[in-house]
């Protein structure tokens, strides 16, 4: 058995579920490791599903033999891992809306314009490059698809990705929608990634590769993948005559832990903003909901508990998708505020169950003894239940705004790179996570801790001293 | 003596059962009336009934003209007369926890009364040293002794200057010479005028202070 691994989700042409039998995939890329197991004379190969960054750190643990799936030839790759031959070539290519077309016509054209790619690959690289010298906007996805859907809503001005993932996505979307610029901003290559220490395999591998282009048998698996073009014969022709497996034109970002430093703490400062700007809605949209819960009339009372019911019985994950791409069709909310909003919505639920109970906690004689003083139900609340339950609610409110502050990763997912994100790109690009999962956790901590102290004070503070 | 408070067949029903049934009695201004009887026998349930903190079924209930008819507890906002007439020391005090004895006593007065900070003030110090707290002032609630506690929440009522003060249980946390301190200070309050009704089940604390005795069960 020859285990190979990849990601489904990054789709066809390269891999992806097969239509008639999901339980299988199908893509060149899997044609190209089955020929590879063909060649190495293994009777099949096994697919193992993995997340396309984390394909390397899978291959080094192994988890499988072999990564394949668009994985790209970049230095760094080189320097931490075996890797074969390259067996395509691709180009970097722009796309940009039909409006645009005229005016853009490189990088150099996208001044303060916002450009989408996917996190962590040689796009990625090339326009963070192009953000200190051009001045662009670098809008990292985790996924190849939502770049080209936000580019036709308008959320992003231009999409740069592999020229097969640029024209899978225009003929996702009719032809129309976008263009492809034909200058090719970079051209690089997909390879096999195998552990460091399996340069021997890796090696077999190549001569597998070998076998393949000059037999023709790869050329025919492109084809069928109408992924054939004339500069695959090119390559092909380089890497046979040469026999030289380095072919890469472009160059890495330097990769010291200091040049991370200024990223980290933009990331960190990104991560404060989404935790205190929801935590701030939350608490509003919380007091709205427990009073609701509270004094509300019969029907208010239900609303308010099935919103909180629904948010909290929901993943956040799923709000967050909803309320970013699902509600694109209404409102295009930035993904900032999407963020915000989402995490916000989200804890507001926990925020009004916290407040409720602080609220019901104050003993009914004290407002009933506001009723006999004269004091109108508003003023009971304000002078007498809500000043005590804010103490009742203070220790809980601050855990779960540490809660939030680690929650607020997972906006990442909507493309807002903050403190763990960060850290992940971090750690994909030196290809470990000890010290960037060490600074990470020291940042959070950083932001968590005075926190916690914050509270103890406040607390005691506000305690009355008992005789 | 004019009556302050008029009670006439009063009946509050619990659970499908009559916790009160036909109560009547009359308060006069400066009367002390004590409301006996075993516990669970409703005087708790009378009281509350004319502080309208809860309905009652039938019979009627009028403070100083203003009356009070079976049914539904109405909003606050049309109580108004009422709780300027009526106050009420509950009998675990329920002072505000999360403010000293002062501003117990200083909270309706600007709030409801719309007094200044310092005229506030001085009406709940003078309340305080009448009621022989004074010192006590900046005290939290839970700072104070049992009698403490009572006093500044006989004080807290007193601050609008109700003509009416209902007390629930008032002797129930004192000991025998608090007990005699307590009914001298009630005397007082009615020296000044005041009428009031006094739920309690210590027949000896009625018989030595109360003007009359209504009994109950």
């Amino acid at each position: 058995m020859f285990l190979w691994g990849g990601d489904a989700e990054g789709g066809a042409p390269f891999v992806e579920a097969d239509p008639a039998d999901p339980s299988r995939v199908r893509g060149f890329d899997v044609e190209v490791a089955e020929r590879i197991a063909r060649g190495l004379g293994r009777r099949s190969a096994q697919f193992v599903q993995v997340q396309w960054s984390n394909i390397d750190q899978s291959v080094e643990r192994g988890d499988f033999a072999i990564g394949l799936s668009g994985v790209e030839d970049t230095p760094a790759r080189r320097a931490r891992h075996a890797v074969t031959l390259p067996y395509f070539e691709f180009r970097e290519v722009l796309a940009v809306r039909p409006e645009d077309a005229n005016t853009i016509h490189g990088l150099a054209d996208l001044r303060g314009r916002r450009v989408a790619t996917l996190g962590a690959t040689i796009a990625y690289d090339v326009l963070l490059q192009a953000r200190d010298s051009t001045g662009l906007i670098a809008i990292s996805y985790d996924d190849d698809v939502h770049p080209y859907s936000d580019l036709l809503a308008g959320r992003v001005d231009a999409v740069l990705l592999d020229h097969i993932i640029a024209q899978r996505a225009l003929r996702r979307h009719g032809g129309t929608g976008f263009a492809i610029l034909p200058q090719p901003v970079a051209i690089s290559h997909y390879v096999g990634v195998l552990a460091r220490t399996n340069s021997a395999l890796r090696d077999s591998v190549d001569a597998v590769l070998r076998e393949a282009m000059r037999d023709g048998s790869l050329e025919q698996i492109f084809r069928r993948w109408s992924v054939w073009d004339e500069t695959q014969g090119a390559l092909f022709e380089r890497v046979l005559r040469s026999g030289a497996t380095a072919a890469t034109g472009v160059t890495a970002s330097s990769t010291g832990a200091l040049a991370y430093l200024p990223s980290l703490a933009r990331a960190a400062a990104v991560t404060l903003l989404v935790s205190v700007l929801s935590m701030a809605a939350a608490v509003l949209v919380g007091l709205a909901l427990a009073s609701g819960r509270v004094y509300g009339a019969g029907w208010l009372r239900l609303i308010t508990t099935l919103y909180i019911e629904i948010i909290r019985g929901t993943p956040l994950l799923l709000q967050l998708f909803v309320i970013y791409y699902g509600l694109a069709g209404f409102v295009r909310l930035p993904a900032l505020l999407a963020a915000i909003l989402a995490l916000g919505l989200n804890y507001a639920a926990y925020e009004a169950e916290i407040y409720r109970g602080a609220l019901e906690a104050v003993p009914r004689p004290q407002l009933e003894a506001g009723r006999t003083l004269g004091f109108s139900e508003m003023q009971i609340l304000r002078l007498i239940r809500g000043p005590q339950a804010l103490r009742y609610a203070l220790a809980p409110m601050t855990n779960d705004f540490v809660a939030l502050l680690k929650d607020s990763a997972l906006v990442s997912v909507i493309t807002v790179v903050e403190l763990t994100k960060q850290t992940a790109i971090y750690a994909t690009n030196i290809g470990s996570w000890v010290v960037p999962g060490a600074l990470c956790a020291v940042v959070y901590l950083a932001m968590s801790l005075p926190l916690a102290r914050l509270a103890r004070r406040l607390e005691r503070r506000w305690r009355t001293p008992a005789g | 003596m004019t009556t302050l408070l008029a009670i006439a067949a009063l009946r509050v029903r619990y659970d499908g059962r009559d916790v009160l049934r036909a109560l009547s009695l009359e308060v006069g201004r400066g009367e002390f009336v004590a409301l006996m009887g075993p516990s669970g026998v409703g005087k708790t349930t009378a009281l509350r009934s004319v502080a309208a903190l809860q309905p009652f079924d039938d019979g009627r209930i009028v403070v100083d003209g203003f009356a009070l008819a079976p049914g539904p507890v109405p909003p606050e906002s049309r109580l108004v007369p009422l709780r300027r007439r009526v106050g009420f020391v509950f009998q675990a005090h329920a002072l505000f926890e999360h403010l000293t004895a002062r501003d117990n006593v200083t909270l309706a007065l600007r709030h409801v009364l719309g007094k200044t900070r310092p005229d506030a003030d001085a009406t709940a110090n003078k309340l305080l040293n009448e009621l022989d707290v004074g010192a006590r002032a900046d005290a939290w609630p839970a700072q104070l002794s049992g009698g403490e506690a009572q006093r500044v929440a006989i004080a807290r009522a007193l601050a609008p200057d109700p003509a009416l003060l209902l007390l629930d249980e008032p002797t129930a946390a004192l000991d025998p010479a608090r007990r005699s301190g307590l009914g001298a200070t009630l005397r007082r309050l009615c020296q000044q005028g005041r009428g009031l009704l006094v739920a309690t089940h210590d027949a000896e604390f009625a018989r030595a202070h109360a003007d009359r005795v209504v009994t109950l069960g």
